[in-house]
């Protein structure tokens, strides 16, 4: 296991890379989910303010 | 080619129910590819001959990097559809390409300069590949300024769409600037006219991965799509029933 | 058709004729960043040789981008431009020959004084010749690639960065190859090569840029 995470010596190089990769791909997923919401709730408001109008 | 769907395809309602179905398909195949992918690159893979376990970097920083180049021309080639048939939907699509595509950019650029330290001895270079790789994050940046610059929906839509057709030349750069130029990146490994030039130990790990970022970069586009189906919509009455179906919950 | 862009070329340039300070300025500009770089290094002559190159290029960038501010303005701001789409000419012409007007108030002027701010930085006068065929092809490209960013960013607040970060990208190749250039003249060396890239710029960018930069004004003024 130490092995694995010391990869050789160039443990800091792979898992910072890894890291970077892995929370951009979450992040990424995460925000485009909270946009359709948003739009979601923004197309809610919108219609409700012309059914009132 | 069946016209009939081409046309079905690009009103905004059906686009919202069709991306709604299969994002989370999408995500779901990608989502389970990955630790495939990771185990394998991280764990399976044998270590390599000259660049020891560094190498393992490979697995995220191709790509990301591959994905890069892939979603700008899938944007350009939405941008142009949108302006040549004028499918409003083209242009949802190809806005909602751009914050991924530059977030896959980024990535490949940190991955590619944590990679460049220990086997070219520098963050940096000024390397063809790099260099046009960095442009392709300026054209995914300046896509969504412009974007956001412009107030009027439909202008805005379609001056960024003009903005990423114009772009799309720097695309074949990135591709062969290895070929073109003295680079301090190797040339192609994988697709090569005979073959890849890594043994299959090595590279099913980066197809598994390919994939998997591929599946996340559609279930991405179709959600971010989505969003944008729902923004430019003026109360049709398929948005009623739509959120009428979703009801309170959010 | 060819009348009407020769009568919107004669016009542009009679125009400017009337308001100097608009296409000095990117000149003097030019000139001021040109000398900068010797007061900020120092001011070593075979010092300044090696730096020569890429400052002349990135001043020519920067005095063109600031250029391009005029290319549109007072014609958008007068409804000239809209004219200009609903005569029934051919837009694509009449913007090739408001950029080309553009063109000989900025591009020319300055590659004809960057030789001599070139010798200022050290540049043998041997070089001179190379140097302003380098920047005579180099420009032209700037103006018809810049045409394009001002066409999409007509009227957008702020427009001036905006335009800068997206026509940077797509001119890199001119400044890549106008620096290689000015580097293989100063050097002595033959410069050929870097010559016939600028020139394969320049033809490419004359037969795309129009049509795209057309494109970014019909859809700016709708």
């Amino acid at each position: 296991m130490r092995e694995f995470l010391d990869m050789n010596g160039y443990g800091t190089y792979v898992w910072s890379a890894y890291g970077i990769a892995i929370g951009g791909l979450v992040l990424s997923v995460y925000l485009a989910r909270r946009q359709l919401r948003l739009a979601r709730d923004e197309a809610r408001r919108r219609l409700a303010m012309q059914e009132v109008s | 080619m069946n016209w009939v769907w081409f046309h079905r395809f690009g009103s905004p309602p059906y686009f919202y129910r069709m991306a709604g179905r299969w994002a989370p398909w999408f995500l779901a195949l990608a989502a389970l590819l990955l630790p495939v992918g990771l185990y394998g690159g991280l764990a399976v893979a044998p270590t390599d001959y000259y660049q020891s376990d560094v190498f393992r970097i490979i697995y995220v920083h191709v790509p990301t990097a591959y994905l890069s180049v892939m979603t700008y021309t899938w944007m350009a080639l939405a941008a142009a559809v949108a302006l040549i048939w004028r499918i409003k939907v083209c242009h949802a699509i190809a806005a909602a390409c751009a914050p991924a595509g530059a977030m896959f950019t980024a990535v490949a650029l940190a991955t590619g300069m944590i990679w460049g330290q220990p086997t070219w001895g520098t963050y940096w270079a000024w390397d063809p590949r790099i260099i046009s790789e960095l442009f392709v994050l300026f054209f995914f940046l300046g896509y969504i300024a412009l974007r956001g610059a412009i107030e009027d929906r439909d202008r805005a839509d379609r001056s960024s769409a003009v903005l990423a057709v114009v772009g799309v030349v720097n695309v074949p750069i990135v591709h062969y600037s290895v070929d073109w130029w003295n680079s301090l990146h190797q040339g192609p490994t994988l697709m090569r006219a005979d073959g890849p030039a890594m043994p299959m130990s090595m590279a099913w790990p980066l197809l598994v991965m390919l994939a998997s970022y591929t599946f996340f970069f559609v279930a991405i586009m179709l959600m971010r799509a989505r969003a944008e189906v729902l923004r430019r919509e003026r109360g049709g009455a398929w948005l009623r029933e739509e959120l009428a179906r979703l009801g309170a919950a959010t | 058709m060819a009348g009407a862009a020769v009568v919107v070329l004669q016009r542009d340039l009679l125009l400017a004729a009337r308001r100097p300070g608009e296409w000095l300025q990117p000149l003097a500009f030019f000139v001021i960043v040109t000398v900068l770089f010797p007061l900020a290094v120092e001011p070593e002559l075979s010092r300044l040789r090696q730096l020569a190159p890429g400052a002349l290029w990135v001043a020519l960038l920067l005095a063109s981008l600031l250029a391009l501010d005029f290319l549109f303005r007072e014609d958008r701001r007068d409804g000239t431009l809209e004219q200009y789409v609903v005569s029934g000419q051919s837009f694509t012409a009449l913007l090739m020959a408001k950029t080309a007007a553009h063109w000989l108030l900025t591009g020319l002027p300055l590659a004809l004084v960057g030789p001599l701010t070139a010798i200022s930085l050290g540049a043998p006068v041997q070089a001179v010749p190379v140097v302003l065929l380098a920047l005579l092809l180099g420009s032209v490209s700037l103006s018809l690639i810049g045409s394009i960013g001002a066409g999409l960013t007509l009227g957008v607040r702020s427009g001036g960065a905006l335009l800068s970060l997206l026509v940077l990208p797509l001119v890199m190749p001119v400044l890549v190859f106008g620096a290689r250039a000015t580097t293989l003249a100063i050097a002595g060396d033959d410069a050929s090569g870097a010559l016939y890239l600028l020139a394969a710029s320049g033809v490419l960018s004359l037969t795309l840029a129009p049509l795209a930069a057309a494109a970014a004004v019909r859809i700016s003024l709708e």
